[in-house]
């Protein structure tokens, strides 16, 4: 049984991906047509390499379709109810970082931080009759990070694209997004929160914790781990 | 925790329904589907966390009834008169996002009274009808009062602005000790506030140089929260002794009587609270009045202070010692505020309880084994 690795399967990230592990002495490749996502491992036996939207592999290590799987720490945190449970951090890549940030309009020259912003969204819900709009798609680990910092009076809706446009069209009062250089953000009129960084996100190698492991996959994994340097975990 | 068999959950709901129906109470049964819209303006992103949300082409969102104290509230105040009390029986829906051994579909039977000619007597009714419902388990009672918390804020030197942000917060103790270190002066302002303020009183105009005001909040709601922070940071500082009463309310752990005495010690200090010690006392003879042994009743003041945010009086509950596993098995408490919201206005005092019939079950099981 091979050990199913899996990775992005277009862009940058893929890019980085094969660079990441081709600086490590793992040739990873594209095989067949440009259209095909087939790829393979050189330079280790028994991987099997998968290529996959980033988005869906937080679901396939969690499912235990695959064994490793690379892409965004945010990714896994969004999409993985008690995502620690469900898989283990092999190694921090160093690239694709990107943080997820609640930004509100700059001219809220009374804004600063969370607190401020809780406070006016008391302020905002009794002068509008309904709570204030927080536009995102990142809505477990914005839920839980105002949760736990004491948020009251405001209400998620959901944005899949564009989510800096949303406070000029009024379709909401704040966002919560993933920002690398808040370019933007800034082009949209908007500022970061002090505070307000909910998570600082980074392609990471991820290990199932779910996925049935075979002595000859175990066997595999120690060999990739002595390769990449990471801790067997 | 291991389910058991939904038949036997369903006979002991519809018996102990069937106990508080022979007391008198009104038998009723809310629409599993509720419109989502009602529940996520009363209880915020919380409950969309926990509840589930589904959408119809013609009704919008939809939630599986999350509890049934809403749909109860809302029928009453369409049609009910007052007094009433009714009792029910049916499953809730909650998501468990970080247990999975926790069920996400189980049995409630509730009891709730809309009666404000004596409110400590229907706080003292519905507690003593759950209790005895779980006479024959072995179960200990909790009790609390969030109205003895909100007259001691009342009653804290305080502008209104500061009142209202630590009203607001009694249910998120985290923010609300936040909130009491600052106006304490026990944490600093933070720099952008203090760099705003020195900006105001130099005549200098923060928005002069804001850019473009985008959004539905105006530059009027703005300006607004700029002159309440520059009349904040004129506000003397809370004092050490006045928190210290808070925290000694707040921390208070005793039984009834011993709360109570201790209670009426500190409103002669704070008189704001006295009422709210009034109506405790009150409670304590009601429920005495009911045979509840009040001696030996557990008192805590800031019991029910991190559950859904919609009680704000009287609260109690009913769990098993030795069973950490296990859910409270009954819980409930008195909710004035949120008929007043659901009531566009109107408001009637109300309290109620619920029991979970499962857990009654698994500590009746353990019972019978032991």
């Amino acid at each position: 049984m091979t050990l199913k690795l899996g990775v992005p399967s277009k862009g940058r990230l893929m890019d980085k991906t094969f660079d990441w592990f081709g600086a490590r002495g793992l040739t990873l490749s594209r095989t067949g047509s440009d259209r095909e996502y087939a790829g393979a491992v050189d330079g280790i036996d028994g991987i099997d390499l998968v290529l996959l939207s980033a988005s869906e592999i937080p679901r396939e290590l969690a499912a235990g379709r695959i064994h490793l799987g690379v892409t965004g720490s945010d990714l896994v945190r969004e999409t993985l109810a008690s995502w620690d449970d469900q898989v283990r951090e092999m190694d921090l890549m160093g690239f694709g970082h990107a943080d997820l940030v609640i930004a509100v309009p700059s001219a809220w020259v009374d804004v600063d931080c969370v607190a401020d912003l809780d406070s006016v969204a008391a302020a905002f819900r009794a002068a509008h009759g309904f709570r204030l709009r927080i536009a995102t798609k990142y809505h477990r680990l914005v839920r839980d990070f105002l949760k736990r910092e004491g948020v009251a009076d405001y209400q998620l809706v959901d944005s899949q694209g564009a989510t800096e446009g949303t406070v000029k069209n009024e379709t909401a009062e704040a966002i919560a997004d993933i920002t690398s250089t808040g370019e933007t953000l800034r082009a949209n009129h908007l500022k970061v929160l002090s505070d307000g960084v909910i998570h600082r996100s980074q392609a990471t190698l991820f290990k199932s914790r779910r996925a049935p492991w075979t002595d000859a996959q175990r066997a595999t994994l120690m060999a990739l781990s002595d390769m990449l340097g990471t801790v067997q975990a | 925790m291991n389910r058991l068999p939904k038949p036997a959950v369903r006979a002991e709901a519809l018996r102990l329904r069937d106990v508080f129906e022979a007391a008198g109470a009104t038998p009723v049964d809310p629409a599993i589907l509720q419109p989502a819209a009602t529940l996520l303006d009363l209880y915020g992103e919380d409950i969309r966390a926990r509840a589930y949300v589904t959408g119809d082409p013609l009704r919008g969102e939809q939630m599986l009834r999350p509890d049934f104290t809403v749909p109860v509230v809302q029928a009453h105040m369409a049609n009910g008169a007052d007094p009433a009390r009714y009792t029910y029986a049916g499953e809730v829906f909650r998501k468990q996002e970080d247990d999975a051994t926790r069920p996400n579909e189980y049995f409630q039977v509730g009891l709730e009274i809309f009666d404000g000619s004596d409110p400590e007597a229907a706080d003292a009714a519905v507690f003593a009808a759950i209790a005895s419902a779980l006479s024959d388990l072995p179960v200990r009672p909790a009790t609390g009062d969030i109205g003895i918390t909100r007259a001691t804020v009342a009653g804290l030197r305080l502008s209104d602005d500061r009142r209202a942000a630590l009203m607001r917060h009694l249910w998120r103790p985290r923010r609300f000790r936040a909130l009491i270190d600052q106006f304490a002066g026990r944490r600093p302002a933070p720099a952008h506030r203090a760099s705003l303020i020195r900006d105001m009183k130099a005549g200098r105009d923060p928005m002069a140089k804001a850019g473009p005001v985008i959004g539905l909040r105006s530059e009027a709601e703005i300006r607004a929260r700029l002159d309440r922070l520059a009349r904040d940071a004129d506000q003397p500082v809370l004092p050490a002794a006045q928190v210290d009463l808070l925290d000694q309310v707040t921390g208070l752990r005793d039984t009834c009587p011993a709360a109570l005495e201790r209670l009426r010690d500190i409103a002669v200090d704070l008189p704001s609270l006295s009422p709210a010690v009034a109506r405790l006392a009150r409670r304590l003879d009601a429920l005495d009045a009911h045979g509840v042994a009040v001696d030996a009743l557990p008192f805590e003041a800031s019991f029910g202070r991190t559950t859904l945010e919609y009680y704000d009086g009287f609260v109690f509950g009913f769990s098993a010692p030795g069973r950490p596993d296990l859910p409270p098995v009954a819980t409930g408490g008195r909710y004035d505020a949120l008929t007043r919201v659901l009531g566009g206005g109107r408001s009637i005092p109300a309290v109620g309880g619920i029991i979970r019939p499962e857990i009654a079950l698994v500590l009746r099981g353990q019972e019978a084994a032991a």
